[in-house]
Formats: C-alpha cells, structure tokens, sequence
C-alpha cells in the first residue's frame, strides 16, 4: 500500500472536502490498518521521523487516545497538548500557539475545539496538514469516516442503505459530518428528535429526511444509531427533563422493533444508558457500538498514513 | 485660501450638470458655467470626475476614548475623508460611554483639534448604556449631542424605553435603535439559517431584530418619538416599517453597504470580516434591503464602521468580536456592486448619503449650494480602488473587501474648503 498524491500535505477539515472516491480509498486503507491492529506487535515504521500533535483545546480522552494510538503504531512521534493545563488557559491566542508549535516541528495536527472553523485557523497559522478532530458544532470528520467504515465492514456496501439518526441533532457535529459522508455514498439518512433539538433546513442542506416520530423515523432502517443526550440542553430551555425525552426517544428493544430486523445499533458514545439507549439493546448481538471505536484507530491510521505520505 | 474646481460633473439638486465652483474662506463661494479666474490658490481640472457633497454618516465607532488601539478620533476622520466622508456621527459605545456632557465635550474638542471631519456626537440613551437609568439626555443635548443611542446595547426593558422616549422627546432628541432581542440572539455568531445550521455555529434569528422593531415603532408610535432604526437586516423589519411609515410614525431607518451587498452565504469560508450585528441575512433579505432603498422605505446609508484590530479578529470564529470597517470601502463598493450593474442609480446612492441622513438628524446640509461650507468629494468613477493593509488610513483593516479591487476612486475631499484627502 501507499499513500497517493492527492492524499499527501491535503488538510480534512470535513467530508465535503473529500470525493466519494477518496472517501472509499481511505476506506480501503483503513481496511489494511485494522489488519495490523490485531496482531501481536501492533506498530509499523512506516512515519518513522514524523511528528504528530493532538491539539486538545477541547477535552476529550478516547478521540485523543484514539489519534495517538493511530500515530504511535505508524511510528510517528506524538506530542500532545491539552489545554486544561497549558498556556490557553492563560490567555495565549491560538494563533501564538501553534506558532511555538509548529517552532518545534509538528508535521500533522489533530485538533479538537470547541469553536467551529479552529481547524483551519490551525492551518493558516501553521501551513501544515490537520486533521479536524472535532470543531464546535460542526464537523467531526474521522468519526464520519469510521462509522462509514464499520457499516461497509459489516454490510459490505453502502449504496441505498437506511440508516436512522436519533437525539440531539441541533448540537452534534457527528449527525453534520455522517450527513455529508452517508448521502455522497448514497445511504439514505433519516435523522430525528424533537423540534426544538432539529437544526433549520436540515432537508435543503443535507438531502436527509427529518421525522419528529420515533416509530415513523425507523421504519424500514437497516441501521439506527443514538446520539448522546446532554443533560445541559435542559437549562437551555430545550426540553423539560431526561425522563420525558426518553419516554419518546429511547432506542429499546421495544422502540426498534420498528427498524428492520437485525438493523446495525451504533452510538458515537460516550453513551447515557437508560436515557437514549438501554442496555438490552447497547450491549446486544445487533449493536456494534464496541466495534466502533476499534475501528476508530484503523481511519486515523488511514488517514495520518496518506496524508504524511506514507508507504508499506 | 481659494480653490476652483472645473469641469467637473457636479451633483446638484438631485440632479448631474457641468459646473465650475470656487471655494473661498471655507465655503462654496460661487457655482457657475464657467468662472475664470487668475488669482487663485489652486485650480483642479476634474473633466470627466464627479464632484459630489461631502457624504454625511451618522452611524459611526471612532472607539475614542478607551480604545484607541482600534481606531482615534484622528485615524477615523482621516478615513473618513479617504472614503468621501466630511460629517460623521460618532457613536456612544466608547470606555467610558458618552453619557454625560464631560464625554460629549472631550469628542468634540478633539475632533475640532484634529479632526479631518466634521464630527457630531450622539450620546447614550441610558447610563453607561446598560439599560438600567435614563442618561442626562438634556444636559448632553445642551452640550450639542444630535441624537441619543444605546447602539451596541438595546434597551431591554420596554418600559424603561418607553420613557426613554417620553424623555428624549421632551428635548427634541430623536432615539437611534439598535435592534436585538438578548434572548432571541442569545450567543449567536451568524443568521440563522443555513449558513449557521452547516457551519455549526448558533444562528441570530432574524425575530431577535424583528420583534424590537416592532416594540419600538409601538412605543414611538405612543408616545410621539423620532425613531430611527439603525443598520436594517431583514425583509420583514422592512415591512414592519413600511405599515408604520403609511400609518404616519415618525420612523426612519438606515442600511449598512454590508447588508445591500453580501449575505450569510460570506460566512462560509469562517473569514471573522463577515461577523457582525446585525449579521449578514439571506439573500432575500438583501434584496429587500436594495429595494426598500430604492424606494426610500430604507431612508439612507450608514456605514457602522466598527474597527477591531487585527489580533482580535484573527481568533476562532465565535471569540472574534462583532464589526467592520466601512468609511473607505463604502462609496466603492456601492458604487461597484450596485450602480455600475444599474441595481442602484447614481443620484439615490449620492442622495443616501447626503440629505437623507442630514435629514434624519437634522444636521446642517451637506449640499453643494452657494454660501454652504466647502465640503465635497471629487471621484473618479472610471478609476480603481484596492483595498489594502497599507492603503486604508483606518487604524484597523477589518474589512470584508480586504485586497479587493473595485470601480471608482475618491480623488480629493474637502472639508471647509481644506483639503482633506488627495489620491496620489
């Protein structure tokens, strides 16, 4: 395998960037990265003398460990910044940041912010390849690009498949990235919530079909996939309590008789259990939840491998 | 000092002709066919230039005193004469807000000492402009402030703004709005619409503009109140004003160049010289705004030219404040983008940024009229402007239009007869 020049120095920021072919040429990568992950001695030299930094201005364990693990067993050096204890918190801009970092030789950024549009900021101000780990409400492309991997793996194409998307749209950068990903592969995508959790002109931007019913959303669905509902949403006046959310939304064993059988469970996690999914269907035969995150390290390898040109 | 400007297309009355003028003691001593004469001080020929009045604008943040790292009383009124300007109206929103005379003093006085314009002063509608007390309206009024404003600020409480109303009104002062909603804008970044529901940024509904419009031409309407609604957004604000204006309130309302030009669809690329209040609407709303201006529903032109200095726009999207720079850009690109392609004539352009806003605040006509004070702009419409770092004289570069090249070009300016800006 090897990286191609399309690939190489090229910055994602989200899937719109992205063909549908070279979505699936980093699908196809990422096939032959997995392979790696399940063997004795996880690494490759392949980046060998690169150096990879996750630039956290948002906190978050398992996307970061996630991007380090995907670095580290491709052989890059991997430093790591985390904001909580770094000089953001004092009050240095971004841009002073990544101008001492990119002093130090970074040569490929992953970075999770809270503001939308920081990953190409990081870019402007360091001229160097980043991977947008998460930005704000916006994008979160990697996650895109793993949970499109994990259906084509388990269902062995994409074209024409239904997939439900149920919870707090309004707020999460998954559903945005999903959107864009699924509809260019030709999946049918349905997302679903109540009104007030449902951003304007979902339809006219994305494609997707909005349903405010959880039966109606499901139907005919050969994937469902639950977001995760946060309990701040409240205070903002967007609905009344957790307990009548998941009266109406709930993926379980009842709600999903609706989907079609055997329908693919996925959440992008962390999850709230017994609020937006319960356990009897998290944890069952259907849900590759767990599978996810394995194949979570294999985009990142992926796509850290194409994009520093790597070779095997 | 005595300048002759000849042959130039002068706008008069509405209207375009071919006029010599002289300029003698600060004022337009003669308009004519032609007037030859040997002893004066400096002849421009201007064949095939525009010769219009010193445009006026009455929604302008000179951010002197307190932030002077964005802009001073004497780096905005030279922009201000870079772009044709020779009146502007400075805004109260200052560190510490203009809302006592000592404050309105100190902007005059300095703008007298250094201005390259004629400065008026409009001061806060509440103390401090935090919505809670009524300011020395009339003490401030005494001291020569021309209208009272919260800008940058709205007065939540409807109430407390219907007696702000009640209370400027008894001194003849006319109120500018600007118009928010807090809980309807809440933290919003950009419209709301599809621009924000893509980018993932929270939207301004354009309701957060809507319903004070709505509330304020109700209580002006009550109480008697000169309204006027500053840097208009959206359609439906437009025919909130139209049915007042048909019902007779005393309403007037005033578009920003940004707001006639470009629409939320800028915000894409997350360049930070697209965010600003009210923000940049659909393209629907801009339509509306190009007629309503058309058709004088929208009375005149205002530029809110809101410097930030380049570190503080050059943070992530939602950090960077609110606000850009518009007293050089705005002839150009109106000009540009609306006259040349004939969505816009010449004369209404010329006019909305002259008599309409003197008009709304009663400020001394900017006119070119024998006796008048010598305040003109000479352009070059054939010509080109490009927007630079180093070509704009405001302090700040915070401009959509940065590094852009547009139609027209402002020549001179003068201001009592001085000239105030000379293109290389």
């Amino acid at each position: 395998m090897e990286s191609t020049p399309q690939f190489v120095g090229r910055s994602l920021y989200d899937l719109d960037d992205y063909s549908s072919d070279e979505i699936m040429y980093i699908l196809e990568a990422a096939k032959g990265m997995k392979e790696i992950n399940l063997r004795e001695y996880k690494k490759i030299p392949t980046l060998r003398g690169k150096t990879v930094c996750t630039l956290f201005v948002e906190d978050s364990t398992r996307t970061r460990m996630s991007f380090e693990l995907a670095a580290s067993r491709l052989s890059a050096d991997v430093v790591s910044f985390q904001a909580t204890v770094s000089s953001l918190k004092k009050g240095e801009s971004l841009q002073d940041t990544v101008n001492t970092l990119n002093a130090m030789g970074i040569d490929l950024y992953c970075i999770r912010h809270s503001s939308p549009g920081s990953p190409q900021l990081v870019h402007k101000y360091s001229g160097k390849p980043v991977i947008n780990g998460g930005d704000g409400r916006h994008a979160h492309p990697t996650q895109a690009l793993l949970d499109i991997f994990s259906i084509w793996e388990r269902l062995g194409n994409l074209k024409g498949l239904k997939i439900t998307i149920v919870g707090d749209i309004l707020n999460s950068r998954v559903v945005r990235s999903d959107l864009i990903g699924m509809t260019k592969l030709g999946m049918e995508v349905t997302v679903c919530g109540p009104r007030t959790l449902m951003p304007a002109n979902m339809e006219q931007i994305y494609g997707c079909k909005v349903e405010y019913d959880l039966a109606e959303a499901l139907k005919d669905a050969d994937i469902v996939m639950g977001l995760r509902m946060q309990l701040e949403r409240m205070t903002e006046g967007l609905f009344p309590s957790l307990e009548e959310y998941s009266r109406h939304y709930v993926l379980s064993k009842e709600t999903i008789k609706y989907a079609k059988k055997d329908a693919l469970i996925m959440h992008p996690g962390p999850m709230n259990r017994g609020i937006e999914i319960l356990p009897e269907i998290a944890d069952s035969a259907q849900s590759i939840i767990v599978e996810q995150v394995a194949n979570g390290v294999a985009v990142r390898m992926a796509l850290m491998f194409l994009i520093l040109g790597g070779k095997l | 000092m005595t300048t002759l400007i000849k042959n130039g297309i002068a706008y008069i009355n509405n209207r375009f002709s071919r006029k010599d003028i002289l300029l003698k003691n600060g004022k337009i001593q003669r308009i004519a066919q032609t007037i030859n004469l040997d002893k004066v001080d400096q002849i421009i020929d201007t064949s095939g230039k525009y010769v219009f009045p010193g445009f006026v604008d009455i929604h302008t943040h000179l951010r002197d005193p307190g932030q002077t790292y964005k802009e001073d009383i004497a780096s905005g009124t030279r922009a201000a004469a870079h772009g044709g300007f020779t009146t502007l109206c400075a805004m109260p929103n200052t560190e510490p807000v203009v809302d006592n005379i000592a404050s309105v003093d100190y902007v005059q006085r300095r703008a007298k000492d250094l201005g390259s314009a004629r400065v008026f002063v409009i001061g806060a509608i509440t103390k401090k402009s935090e919505g809670l007390e009524i300011s020395e309206m009339a003490t401030m009024k005494s001291g020569g402030i021309v209208a009272v404003s919260d800008d940058g600020n709205c007065v939540q409480n409807a109430k407390l703004m219907l007696n702000c109303m009640r209370y400027a009104t008894n001194f003849g002062l006319p109120l500018i709005i600007h118009a928010e909603d807090y809980n309807l804008s809440g933290k919003g970044q950009i419209n709301g619409g599809k621009v924000a529901t893509k980018l993932g940024l929270t939207g301004i509904s354009p309701l957060a503009e809507e319903v004070i419009v709505a509330r304020d031409i109700m209580l002006a309407e009550n109480c008697g109140a000169q309204l006027h609604i500053a840097h208009i957004s959206t359609a439906r604000s437009i025919e909130l004003i139209r049915e007042a204006k048909e019902r007779g309130v005393k309403v007037t309302c005033e578009v920003t160049p940004h707001h006639l030009l470009l629409t939320e669809e800028a915000c894409l690329n997350f360049d930070t010289n697209t965010k600003m209040k009210p923000p940049l609407r659909t393209e629907k709303d801009r339509q509306a705004c190009v007629k309503a201006l058309k058709e004088g529903i929208i009375d005149c032109i205002a530029t809110d030219h809101a410097p930030h200095a380049d570190f503080e726009k050059a943070r992530e999207f939602d950090q960077a404040p609110f606000g850009i720079i518009g007293l050089e850009t705005a002839f150009p690109v109106l000009y540009h983008y609306l006259v040349k392609p004939g969505y816009l004539s010449l004369e209404r352009l010329v006019e909305a940024l002259t008599s309409a806003p003197v008009k709304i605040l009663n400020l001394p006509e900017s006119a070119l009229k024998t006796g008048n004070p010598a305040d003109l702009t000479i352009i070059d419409l054939g010509a080109e402007t490009i927007f630079t770092p180093e070509s704009i004289l405001s302090k700040s570069k915070n401009t959509p239009w940065l590094n852009q090249t547009v139609s027209s070009k402002v020549l001179y300016t003068f201001l009592e007869g001085r000239q105030t800006w000379k293109a290389e």
